[in-house]
């Protein structure tokens, strides 16, 4: 087990910006209506948030990083590092962190790089991170997380489409040199690689004429090429066998139970899934949150996101936090914390 | 556990099914509200229920409730979860 112990991080604050525009699952024609119904009911997502053509993840996780800048009082030149996570980069290059270091008007001196994971991908930006900044004794640093997934998703794919919600994030993190723990534990497992997949438009596969040709699927499912495929009954049973097993373990060899935790916030990717992983850890009800209901899945944004709609982290807390998915992927960090100060929760705002 | 308690726990779980109208020999893919939702519905309450998991190859074998029942026992017996 990669195992990491981290001493004396404080996140300062989190911030999500979200699409003004709401689609409801109750509107998917594609489905009955008590198919519709029924799905809400499983996946626990009834509406999600969808980006207009053009805007990107970076202008999401900007505009939350603007609004933290605004709140917390930190001078921008004083930030040495900028990591952002994301599977939908503006461009194929350069990296979005560093055009986003420029638009924040951050110094030069800052280090940025992307890190191009998804559902576990908060959990490891964390770790990312504070390890940087341990090693360097940064003292200020901003972790961008979130996806434009619905560009992705082919309406015609009842598999995928309703599922995903699009989102940006920031989180501003501060090396105080105090004893709280941060502990992570990171795992992949790339024979899952086609559990969730964008076939065309990398390397291996150059985009095509061809790549832009739907294709019908089993079961009335149409995709093209660049088109998100998902293959749901891998991904729930990697969810609710492997997660579990990896979080145990996590927690035994931490001497942690679940009462040790005041929350567990994972990362929401159906109801159903995490319902399942809540029981078979015991976790309470009222200490597991949700945003599903209203942002679905955001990808890297789902557990920052969460926290924006929580009340209840205006307190010291000992956090645990899981993210599982894409890759296949899957990243456990408990976090301890001091009040977080500042909780913001946003629609985006046209520029 | 017996096939009656997984009767019992899928009749609670189904919304469109009513208590009393499953038996051993009801053929799940056969009723007409039956979709690949229902069956994660059904997998995740094995898992839940009976700590066993159900892969993709052995929802293939699976038609009747009393297929389930087989396939929970055969994997309890084997350990293989």
């Amino acid at each position: 087990m990669a195992q990491i112990n981290i001493q004396g991080f404080q996140i300062r604050g989190v911030s999500s910006v979200v699409p003004e525009h709401e689609l409801s699952n109750l509107d998917y024609e594609l489905l009955t209506m008590s198919e519709r119904k029924m799905l809400i009911k499983t996946t626990g997502i009834e509406k999600r948030r969808v980006a207009k053509t053009g805007v990107t993840t970076s202008d999401l996780a900007i505009q939350a990083a603007n609004k933290l800048f605004d709140k917390l009082k930190w001078k921008r030149n004083e930030i040495e590092i900028l990591v952002f996570i994301t599977q939908s980069r503006d461009y194929y290059l350069p990296s979005t962190a560093v055009v986003s270091q420029n638009k924040l008007k951050l110094p030069v001196s800052c280090i940025a790089f992307d890190v191009g994971l998804g559902c576990s991908g908060y959990v490891y930006g964390l770790s990312i991170i504070t390890s940087m900044m341990k090693a360097g004794g940064l003292k200020k640093g901003i972790l961008l997380a979130g996806d434009v997934s619905t560009v992705s998703c082919n309406y015609k794919d009842k598999s995928a489409y309703p599922l995903f919600g699009d989102a940006g994030t920031a989180t501003f993190i501060e090396n105080t040199e105090g004893t709280n723990n941060w502990i992570f534990d990171l795992n992949s497992d790339g024979s899952g690689e086609d559990a969730i997949k964008i076939y065309d438009g990398g390397v291996r596969n150059l985009p095509s004429l061809e790549s832009f040709l739907e294709k019908e699927y089993s079961g009335g499912i149409f995709r093209n090429g660049f088109n998100l495929a998902l293959n749901g009954l891998d991904i729930f049973n990697f969810s609710v066998t492997t997660v579990p097993k990896a979080i145990l373990s996590f927690l035994n060899l931490n001497s942690k139970t679940t009462e040790s935790f005041d929350y567990f916030i994972m990362h929401q990717a159906n109801l159903l899934m995490n319902e399942t992983i809540r029981k078979k850890l015991k976790f309470d009800k009222e200490i597991t949150p949700y945003s599903l209901k209203d942002y679905g899945n955001t990808s890297s944004a789902s557990i920052p996101l969460t926290m924006t709609t929580m009340k209840g982290l205006n307190k010291e807390v000992s956090l645990l936090i899981s993210g599982f998915g894409v890759g296949l992927s899957w990243a456990n960090a408990i976090i301890e914390n001091n009040p977080i100060e500042y909780l913001l929760l946003n629609n985006y705002e046209d520029e | 556990m017996g096939i009656q308690d997984l009767i019992k726990k899928l009749e609670n779980e189904l919304d469109e099914v009513e208590n009393g109208s499953l038996t051993p020999e009801t053929s799940i893919r056969d009723v007409e509200w039956w979709s690949s939702m229902h069956a994660l519905v059904i997998i995740a309450l094995i898992d839940t229920e009976y700590d066993v998991a159900i892969s993709g190859a052995d929802l293939k074998t699976i038609f009747t409730i009393q297929d389930i029942f087989n396939v929970i026992q055969e994997k309890k017996k084997n350990g293989s979860n």
